[in-house]
């Protein structure tokens, strides 16, 4: 056997999305819970980028390229929303953050 | 050779990727992240994206994860502390609910997938940089315009927001 069929790679990618979504579910630390939604994003792009290896086009990788330039505006305002809480409230667990709670 | 490269960098981005989840410390979350980043630019290469293997380096392993390491030492988080008892039921139903969705996504994957062939010795279509550039620069030009101006405003956001001046807590 010296070929990996394709679908390998999309499991791959669908194992790390199901791992990234119990991170969220899962964890009450703020930063973790950012972390796992990275890792879901690059689960995302393994997609695009299998699928742009079957059809040898190249449009999947430049979707891959806007996906890693949104996640980069993400992280850091969501990690400037984490200090700035930190600093209100002292803590970085989602579940002590309740100040909306009615 | 390939199927060895592939089945080291799946298991490594698997297993650093549970680790990751599962772990107390948010700073060894991090480094299993970013050991989970290698991994994943490892495979991106296999599929003959090059550009955006080395990309997946920079930006993600280097850029991002050392935002991540600096707010985690500015925070100065300790161990996560254990869940009180009665909420123990929130972490059972997100566990429940991720196995069900892995459980649908890989079995849709594997019913559906049969037919998309299987990646041989050769690389396919490579993304070099001068084939991603000619793309990006005529197909995705207004695209990779609105990509700077949100990147402009996610600078400015970062900075209003981790500034020190904020409104006073009554």
């Amino acid at each position: 056997m010296n070929a990996i069929p394709l679908d390998y790679f999309l499991l791959v990618a669908a194992a790390l999305f199901a791992i990234g979504v119990a991170g969220v579910l899962v964890r009450r630390n703020a930063l973790i819970i950012l972390m796992s939604i990275e890792l879901m994003l690059n689960a995302v792009n393994l997609t695009f980028i299998t699928f742009a290896a079957r059809w040898q086009a190249l449009d999947g990788q430049l979707f891959v390229f806007f996906i890693m330039a949104v996640a980069a505006a993400e992280v850091a305002v969501g990690l400037a929303v984490i200090i700035s809480v930190f600093r209100l409230r002292g803590t970085v667990q989602v579940d002590e953050i309740n100040l909306l709670k009615g | 050779m390939i199927p060895i490269l592939f089945f080291l960098f799946a298991g490594l981005a698997i297993a650093a990727a549970l680790l990751m989840v599962t772990h107390k410390n948010p700073v060894y979350c991090a480094i299993f992240l970013i050991i989970t980043f290698f991994a994943l630019a490892g495979l991106y290469f296999l599929l003959g994206a090059q550009f955006l293997s080395v990309v997946q380096v920079i930006v993600y392993a280097g850029a991002i994860m050392v935002l991540f390491v600096f707010v985690i030492m500015l925070l100065n988080l300790s161990e996560e502390a254990r869940l009180p008892a009665g909420r123990s039921y929130q972490t059972g139903f997100g566990i429940a609910f991720a196995a069900i969705l892995a459980v649908q996504l890989l079995v849709m994957v594997a019913a559906g997938t049969r037919l998309i062939g299987s990646l041989t010795g050769e690389a396919p279509a490579s993304g070099t940089v001068e084939k991603l550039g000619a793309t990006l620069f005529s197909t995705y030009l207004y695209p990779f315009e609105v990509a700077s101006v949100l990147l402009l405003t996610g600078i400015v956001g970062a900075i209003i927001l981790g500034s020190k001046k904020l409104p006073k807590e009554q």
